[in-house]
């Protein structure tokens, strides 16, 4: 059996489809005896659903540092 | 010395780290044009450089740069539309149809569509989102907006910040836990 850190590592591998088959059923096994991590697994879920629905946009790290050194230009 | 004391409360070494993204997500939601989103979160920071001696700390900085930006999209569409000319409005009666749907009163959008009350609570929810990955360590914000928002791979990841995939594991699972946490209780719901 696994424990709950590494039912949690899976957990999140799975919400960016990145878990193997034989992980998912080894959490899945591990949820139906652990209360805490069946809810965790339900709102990890459920953020990776929120994250989907809202309109996320970030700025690249290469824009973001342009961005630096012309304020740190312009501080002098 | 009042003066001085406001420059000192606001602290424009983190403002990329802490405040670009939600102010992106803030410009991209009104302008739509990821260029131009980009140039007026630059420019709202040179405006705060600018006027950081009207800084009161009544506000928290976030919510003073948004306020700046708020000027800014306004001017922006100030400018194209000077550009443009003049903004039009044309009345445009349906020539299509003799149906008695004539009136403008009944062309008007359906006044029970959820359409635009999702898309307000949308934008609410990405700015509620940045909100909170703004207040996590660094790293940890770095790692997950390039895995979530980017969706950038896990071995480029890796390369690009020097990590082995167990590392990036780590951080996105502390960084997964405290967004839970972090995002309100309505979200879960």
């Amino acid at each position: 059996m696994i424990s709950c850190e590494e039912a949690a590592i899976i957990c999140n591998k799975a919400q960016y489809s990145e878990a193997s088959l034989g992980d998912k059923l080894k959490l899945r096994l591990h949820t139906l005896i652990c209360k805490a991590c069946k809810i965790y697994v339900k709102k990890n879920t459920r953020l990776s659903t929120l994250c989907r629905k809202a309109p996320l946009h970030s700025l690249t790290e290469t824009d973001k540092d342009a961005i630096r050194q012309r304020l740190d230009k312009f501080q002098g | 010395m009042e003066k001085s004391m406001a420059v000192n409360s606001l602290q424009p070494g983190t403002w990329v780290d802490l405040y670009a993204d939600y102010l992106y997500n803030y410009a991209m939601a009104r302008v739509n044009d990821s260029e131009v989103a980009k140039d007026l979160v630059q420019e709202t920071f040179f405006a705060g450089l600018k006027s950081a001696v009207n800084y009161k700390g009544d506000a928290s900085e976030r919510t003073w740069l948004i306020a700046i930006l708020k000027r800014k999209v306004i001017d922006y569409y100030r400018k194209i539309n000077s550009i443009k000319g003049q903004a039009e409005v044309r009345m445009q009666y349906n020539p299509n149809s003799d149906s008695e749907g004539d009136w403008l009163e009944e062309q008007v959008a359906d006044p029970y569509s959820t359409i635009e009350t999702n898309r307000l609570e949308n934008e609410e929810l990405g700015l509620a989102i940045q909100e909170c990955i703004s207040k996590l360590p660094k790293k940890q914000s770095r790692v997950f907006t390039m895995k979530t928002i980017q969706g950038i791979g896990t071995e480029e990841i890796c390369n690009e910040l020097g990590i082995n995939p167990s590392n990036l594991w780590v951080m996105i699972h502390r960084a997964r836990t405290a967004l839970m946490g972090c995002l309100n209780e309505n979200w879960f719901k």
